[in-house]
């Protein structure tokens, strides 16, 4: 078992992977089809309780399908898309909670708690957050040209069929990095507050990712500190100081 | 004799069950411009994502080997919010396809695109400076043929006349085919050398002073067109 200091370094890397994908996202448009897609990671932790294998294993193995249907959904373009999103997504709590049948284990597993980390735990953790940083940073001239036009992209010989997949599975480890310490409930917020106000207060590309990361990491420093003085759960702080930031930022405004 | 660019034969689209391309044969040769006319629904769009192989086709579509293609689309659904300038999106397709910065100055040139442009979020840029851009992000590459849908439906007049002037002038200087939809006859007239009428299935095809007349126009567009006017002109 590692010690707080670890929990920490954990949190602050996947902080960073959420507001690195986070921005992608929201130019995207699908940060809350992202954020539901948390959600389905709710049956996973309840079946890993069941099976008694690690939460990340089971979480793992539903956002993974939960990708791999929202990139069916999205290939079509069918207006009952957001629909089949939101009944999927509200019967995987539903399902996940009766699986967690331990009041204790269902809020950990909805919003989050460190409790003890293991070796294994922070290791992955830590790579998954860095592996989502790099891949972006190597997808970004891909992205940028896919937000801009999905059309001349594919003219421009980008696989965008294959690039929305990979940012999905990005967005999915992205979530399944910060389950442990956001939980499913809230494991998507700090991709998509930070964001957000990022947006608000840039105008270029380089200023606005950066920013989002920066504020991402920012809410989890001063989520920890304010936990620690006053004995509250992390999870929920964090996200209470994200939107905190995201309120300031609309104080800025926009030209 | 020119060289041949491209050849159709055949060419069919089906979307499910509707038939929305029915048995289109035409061909280019090196340094071409041929407009592609016709009533909305006609099938015009479709061709050009079809010879771009966007689209599932039967029939054939033969470009000359090694052929590289620019595309112009007519809209581009983009956030216009987005905080990306035409400088990210240049050298984001630059690095893509890993050219050289040289190659990127040519593109912006050949557009005529200014700094201040460059540096403008998409967003806040005009109809005009917009379609510049998008042409220079086509020519990114170097392709042989230019494939334009309606560069100029968003445009005002002024606007227009710029944007077609700018495609004539890539033409003379680079000798490059260029294949445009357009619903603008003056301009037809003005720079094609061949126009290819749509309205599911071919219609026309051949020089515009050959391939267009009032009872083509009829049959294309229903109806006596006010292009009769014009055609008078043309043909004087």
């Amino acid at each position: 078992m590692l010690n707080e200091t670890y929990s920490f370094i954990l949190a602050i890397s996947a902080a960073a992977a959420a507001g690195v994908i986070g921005s992608f996202a929201l130019m995207k448009r699908t940060v809350l089809a992202g954020d539901v897609m948390s959600h389905i990671a709710i049956p996973g932790l309840g079946l890993a309780v069941i099976w008694s294998i690690n939460p990340l294993i089971g979480g793992g193995f539903t956002l993974l399908i939960g990708c791999l249907i929202i990139w069916h959904l999205e290939k079509k373009t069918e207006l009952s898309t957001e629909a089949t999103i939101g009944v999927i997504f509200a019967s995987s709590v539903a399902i996940g909670a009766l699986l967690i049948n331990s009041t204790e284990e269902l809020i950990d597993a909805l919003f989050g708690g460190f409790g003890n980390l293991p070796t294994s735990e922070f290791v992955f953790g830590l790579a998954a957050s860095l592996f989502v940083i790099i891949a972006v940073w190597m997808l970004r001239n891909k992205l940028i040209i896919g937000l801009f036009s999905p059309e001349l992209a594919s003219a421009t010989g980008i696989n965008v069929n294959r690039l929305n997949l990979w940012f999905l599975l990005l967005f999915g480890l992205t979530i399944l990095s910060g389950l442990r310490f956001l939980g499913a409930l809230l494991a998507g917020s700090l991709i998509i507050i930070p964001a957000a106000a990022a947006r608000q207060l840039t105008h270029t590309i380089g200023a606005f990712i950066a920013t989002s990361a920066t504020l991402s990491i920012l809410s989890v420093i001063f989520g920890f500190l304010i936990s620690r003085a006053y004995n509250l759960e992390l999870g929920p702080i964090v996200v209470v100081i994200s939107a905190a930031f995201f309120a300031l930022s609309l104080l800025k405004k926009k030209k | 004799m020119a060289d041949k660019i491209l050849e159709v034969k055949n060419l069919s689209v089906k979307f499910e069950d509707t038939v929305v391309l029915e048995n289109i044969n035409f061909s280019l040769e090196k340094g071409d411009n041929l407009s592609i006319i016709g009533p909305n629904g006609s099938g015009k769009t479709v061709l050009l994502r079809a010879l771009l192989s966007m689209v599932n086709h039967d029939g054939a579509i033969e470009w000359a080997h090694g052929i590289r293609l620019g595309y112009v689309p007519q809209k581009i659904d983009a956030d216009r919010h987005l905080p990306i300038t035409i400088q990210n999106l240049l050298s984001a397709k630059g690095k893509v396809l890993k050219l050289l910065k040289s190659d990127m100055h040519i593109a912006i040139k050949s557009a005529r695109l200014t700094e201040k442009m460059l540096s403008t979020p998409i967003g806040h840029l005009s109809g005009g400076q917009f379609q510049r851009a998008l042409i220079a992000f086509a020519l990114l590459g170097k392709p042989d043929i230019l494939l334009l849908d309606e560069p100029t439906a968003s445009i005002d007049a002024p606007g227009e006349e710029q944007v077609y002037e700018l495609i004539h002038k890539l033409q003379d200087a680079h000798g490059i085919t260029v294949i445009l939809v357009s619903h603008d006859l003056s301009f037809v007239y003005r720079y094609a050398t061949k126009v290819l009428c749509l309205n599911k299935t071919s219609v026309c095809f051949g020089s515009p002073e050959l391939a267009l007349n009032t009872e083509v126009l009829e049959k294309l567009y229903g109806g006596p067109r006010k292009y009769y006017h014009h055609l008078h002109e043309q043909g004087s």
